[in-house]
C-alpha cells in the first residue's frame, strides 16, 4: 500500500502482534477536508491507541483502481480492516466520540 | 445561452426492438436518461440491453454500475437472453462495478462527498473507453447514507459530471408513491424520462412503456405495450401505423376451388384480412388449413397461430380430411405456433406474434381462433388491439385469416362486431339444423372489392378436404344433408312417373292416329264404291234415255208424223230433265 508523503507519520508502529488497529484512510486529492480528516485521525489514535495502530493513506486520485476493493464511495473514508469486523467511518472525523464508537474503542454512551 | 441554429438532438440507439422507432432513434446522446418503474418492471433488463446492444452492435463499450445485483447474478440472469456478459467483459467491451452500501458498516462523522464514486466510475469509463453508462439503481444510496443533503448535492453533481464526460447514461429508479421515483431522481434527470409499468388487469399481466419526457425531441405519448421473453425486451410501436398501406390487386386461392368461385372466381385479395366465423365444430380450422395448404403449394411461407389445439393435433386432424400439413412443416414453409390464450395478456400475445412474423416472414398468417384471444383481453380493449394487429399484417402485405368461434345462433353476428369492421372478407360457416341432423352451410357475408356469390353452399368435410355443393333451394325451402338427398330422390321419382305418363299418352295418340287412318281408309273405300255405282247408274240411264229418243224418232218416221214442232218442244224438255239429274 502506498502512503502519501504529504502526511508525515502516516505509518504508525507495527501491529504484528495482532492486537493493534490497521486503519486505512481513503482520500481524493489533498483537499482541506482530507487534511483535516488525517489530522483528526492522527490525534485520536495518539490519544487512545498510542503504539497500537497503523495508518495507511490511499489517495484515490492516484490509485483509482483501489476504490472498488474496499467499496469506497464517500471520501474521506476510514476503513478499519483489523481486527474484524470491517468498519467504515465516512466524513472528516471531526467528531472524535463517533470515531471511537465506530472503531469499537469506546462503546456508545 | 445564444446558439446558432443547431442540428437536431443526436440520438444513441438502444438496440431495443421498437424503442428506437418510437423515440426516433433512441436515447439522447451524451445525456443521462431516467428509466423508472416499480419492482420487476424490467428496468434492469432495459438498462443491460442498452449496454449489451451498444457493445455488441454499435461498438460502444459500456459501464454497468450496479448498486443491487452482483455481476455474477446479473450475468446469470441475462445469459438466457443470449447476452454473454463475461465474454464482453473479457473483450473490454463492458466493465462492471458492483457498489455495495452497507448501512450497518458505516458510521458518518462530519463532512464528506462522494468523490470515491466519481473516481470509481471515471476509472471504469476510462479503462474501456466507455460511451454508455448504466447506474442501477442509484437510489440505493439513500438507504445506505443518512446525510440526504450531501447525497442530493452529490447526485446533482454526478449527473452533470456524466454529461461533461459525454457518456449516454441510463439511470434507473424505483417508482414512488405518487411520484415517478421514490427519491425524486426525476428532478435531476431532465433530458429523458421513461416509465415502465407492469400491471395486472383481470389476472393477466401487461407491461407498458411510456415516454414521460424527452426534451428536444418529438415522441409518442402513448403507452406502448412491451414484452420480455427469451429474446429480450421489445416494445410494440404498432399504434403508430396508419391506414395507407399499399394494396395489391393480386388474388390468391382460398384452397377450395368452389370457394374461389364464390369469391368472384379468384379467391381472396393478397394482403387482406379474412374472418371465418362459425360455431364449434363447423370446420373453421379446415377452411384455414386449406388456405395454408394452398399457400405452401405456391411456395409461400405460412404461419398458423393456434390457441386451442396443439400443432400435432392440428396436423393429425387435417390429415384425416386429406390435408398433409406436416410436409410443409418439414420443408420449412409452414410454422405452427401454439399458445394457451390465458398464458399471457393480449398485448403479450400480439407482441409474440409480431416477433414471430418478423422472424419467419410468412406471406400468409392464420389465427385460430381469434375469439379465444379476445377472451383474455380487458373489455373495451379488443377493438384497438385487433386493429393494431390487422394494420400491422396489412402493412407487411400479409394475407391473414382469422377464425372466430361464435357461441350460438343469436350471437353469430354480435360477437363479431369487434373485428368485423376491420376485416375485408367475412365468411360465415353456419349449422343448418333440420330433420334431426346438423349440416354445415357456408356463405360469404362480405367481400370488399369483389363480386361474390350471395348463395349459401353446403359444406361437407370429406377425406379429400372440403366440398362445397349447391344446397337444394326449391319450393320446399333450403334443404341440406339427407333432406337434400331425399328431396332429390323424390324429384327423380316424380320425374320418372311423369316420363311414363308422357309415353303412355304418346302411345295413345299413336293408337288414335292408327284408328283414324283405318277409318279414313274404310270411308274412302265406301266413297269410291258408291261413286262407281252412281256413275255406272248415270251412264245406264243416259243410255236408256238416248235409246227411248231414238225409238220415238224411229216410230215417228215410221208414222210420218207431221207434228214436228210438237216433237221439237217435248224433246228438249226430256233432255233438260236428264241433264238435271
Amino acid at each position: 500500500m502506498e502512503t502519501a508523503e504529504a502526511f508525515p507519520g502516516a505509518t504508525g508502529p507495527a501491529t504484528d502482534d495482532g492486537k493493534g488497529q490497521v486503519l486505512r484512510l481513503y482520500i481524493a486529492g489533498q483537499t482541506p477536508r482530507s487534511i483535516a480528516a488525517f489530522a483528526n485521525l492522527k490525534r485520536i489514535c495518539e490519544e487512545h491507541l498510542a503504539g497500537r495502530y497503523r495508518i495507511e493513506v490511499i489517495d484515490l486520485v492516484q490509485n483509482p483502481q483501489l476504490a472498488a476493493g474496499d467499496q469506497i464511495l464517500a471520501v474521506p473514508t476510514l476503513v478499519r480492516r483489523l481486527p474484524e469486523p470491517v468498519r467504515k467511518i465516512i466524513g472528516d472525523l471531526s467528531d472524535a466520540d463517533r470515531v471511537l464508537v465506530g472503531l469499537d474503542i469506546r462503546s456508545a454512551v | 445561452m445564444d446558439h446558432p441554429p443547431v442540428a437536431p438532438l443526436p440520438k444513441t440507439p438502444t438496440g431495443i426492438e421498437g424503442f428506437d422507432e418510437i423515440t426516433g432513434g433512441g436515447l439522447p446522446t451524451g445525456r443521462p436518461s431516467l428509466v423508472c418503474g416499480s419492482a420487476g418492471c424490467g428496468k434492469t433488463l432495459f438498462a443491460i440491453s442498452f449496454l449489451v446492444h451498444g457493445a455488441a452492435r454499435f461498438d460502444e463499450p459500456g459501464v454497468f454500475m450496479s448498486f443491487e445485483e452482483s455481476p455474477d447474478e446479473l450475468a446469470q440472469n441475462v445469459a438466457s437472453l443470449g447476452f454473454d456478459l463475461p465474454g464482453l467483459i473479457q473483450k473490454k467491451k463492458l466493465a462492471f462495478d458492483h457498489v455495495r452500501v452497507e448501512k450497518n458498516e458505516i458510521e458518518e462523522t462530519g463532512d464528506y462527498d462522494l468523490e470515491g464514486l466519481f473516481i470509481r466510475l471515471g476509472y471504469a469509463i476510462d479503462s474501456i473507453g466507455a460511451k454508455r453508462v448504466v447506474l442501477d439503481t442509484i437510489e440505493s444510496l439513500f438507504s445506505g447514507l443518512t446525510n440526504q443533503g450531501i447525497l442530493r448535492a452529490e447526485l446533482r453533481r454526478l449527473l452533470r459530471w456524466l454529461k461533461d464526460k459525454g457518456v449516454t447514461a441510463v439511470i434507473t429508479g424505483e417508482r414512488g408513491e405518487g411520484t415517478l421515483t421514490r427519491h425524486g431522481l426525476e428532478e435531476y434527470v431532465s433530458d429523458a424520462v421513461i416509465l415502465l409499468d407492469h400491471r395486472v388487469i383481470e389476472e393477466i399481466s401487461t407491461r407498458r412503456l411510456r415516454i414521460v419526457k424527452y426534451r428536444g425531441s418529438a415522441h409518442g405519448t402513448n403507452e406502448y405495450p412491451f414484452l420480455i421473453d427469451e429474446e429480450g425486451i421489445a416494445v410494440l410501436p404498432v399504434t403508430a401505423l396508419s391506414l395507407n398501406h399499399a394494396v395489391s390487386p393480386e388474388r390468391i386461392s382460398t384452397g377450395i376451388a368452389r370457394l374461389d368461385t364464390m369469391l368472384g372466381g379468384k379467391g381472396y385479395y393478397r394482403g387482406t384480412t379474412v374472418l371465418v366465423s362459425g360455431t364449434a365444430g363447423s370446420g373453421k380450422t379446415s377452411v384455414s388449413a386449406h388456405f395454408v395448404d394452398a399457400a405452401c403449394r405456391r411456395g409461400e411461407r405460412a404461419m398458423m397461430f393456434l390457441f386451442e389445439e396443439s400443432p400435432a393435433q392440428v396436423t393429425r386432424n387435417m390429415k384425416s380430411i386429406g390435408i398433409d400439413l406436416q410436409q410443409w412443416v418439414d420443408r420449412g414453409l409452414l410454422e405452427l405456433q401454439a399458445a394457451r390464450p390465458s398464458t399471457f395478456g393480449l398485448e403479450m400475445h400480439l407482441s409474440r406474434m409480431h416477433r414471430a412474423v418478423e422472424r419467419f416472414k410468412p406471406k400468409v398468417v392464420v389465427l385460430d381462433p381469434v375469439s379465444s384471444l379476445l377472451s383474455v383481453a380487458p373489455s373495451g380493449d379488443v377493438h384497438g388491439t385487433m386493429t393494431r394487429l390487422v394494420d400491422y399484417l396489412k402493412s407487411a402485405g400479409i394475407t391473414a385469416l382469422l377464425t372466430n368461434l361464435t357461441r350460438g345462433k343469436s350471437e353469430v353476428e354480435s360477437t363479431d362486431v369487434a373485428i368485423s369492421s376491420i376485416v375485408d372478407t367475412w365468411l360465415l360457416v353456419v349449422a343448418l339444423e333440420s330433420n334431426g341432423e346438423r349440416n354445415r352451410g357456408l356463405y360469404v357475408l362480405k367481400a370488399r372489392g369483389m363480386s361474390h356469390s350471395n348463395q349459401i353452399r353446403e359444406f361437407i368435410l370429406t377425406d379429400h378436404g372440403i366440398d362445397l355443393i349447391d344446397v337444394y333451394a326449391g319450393a320446399g325451402g333450403v334443404l341440406t344433408g339427407s333432406a337434400r338427398l331425399s328431396q332429390e330422390a323424390e324429384e327423380r321419382a316424380k320425374g320418372l312417373v311423369e316420363e311414363q305418363e308422357l309415353e303412355r299418352r304418346q302411345r295413345a295418340l299413336a293408337r288414335l292416329k292408327t284408328a283414324f287412318d283405318a277409318e279414313l281408309a274404310a270411308l274412302q273405300a265406301r266413297f269410291e264404291t258408291e261413286q262407281a255405282d252412281l256413275l255406272s247408274g248415270i251412264s245406264q240411264h243416259q243410255a236408256r234415255v238416248a235409246r227411248v229418243g231414238e225409238d220415238r224418232r224411229t216410230m215417228a218416221r215410221n208414222r210420218r208424223a207431221d207434228a214436228a214442232n210438237g216433237d221439237e218442244r217435248s224433246k228438249p224438255r226430256d233432255d233438260v230433265g236428264v241433264k238435271e239429274r
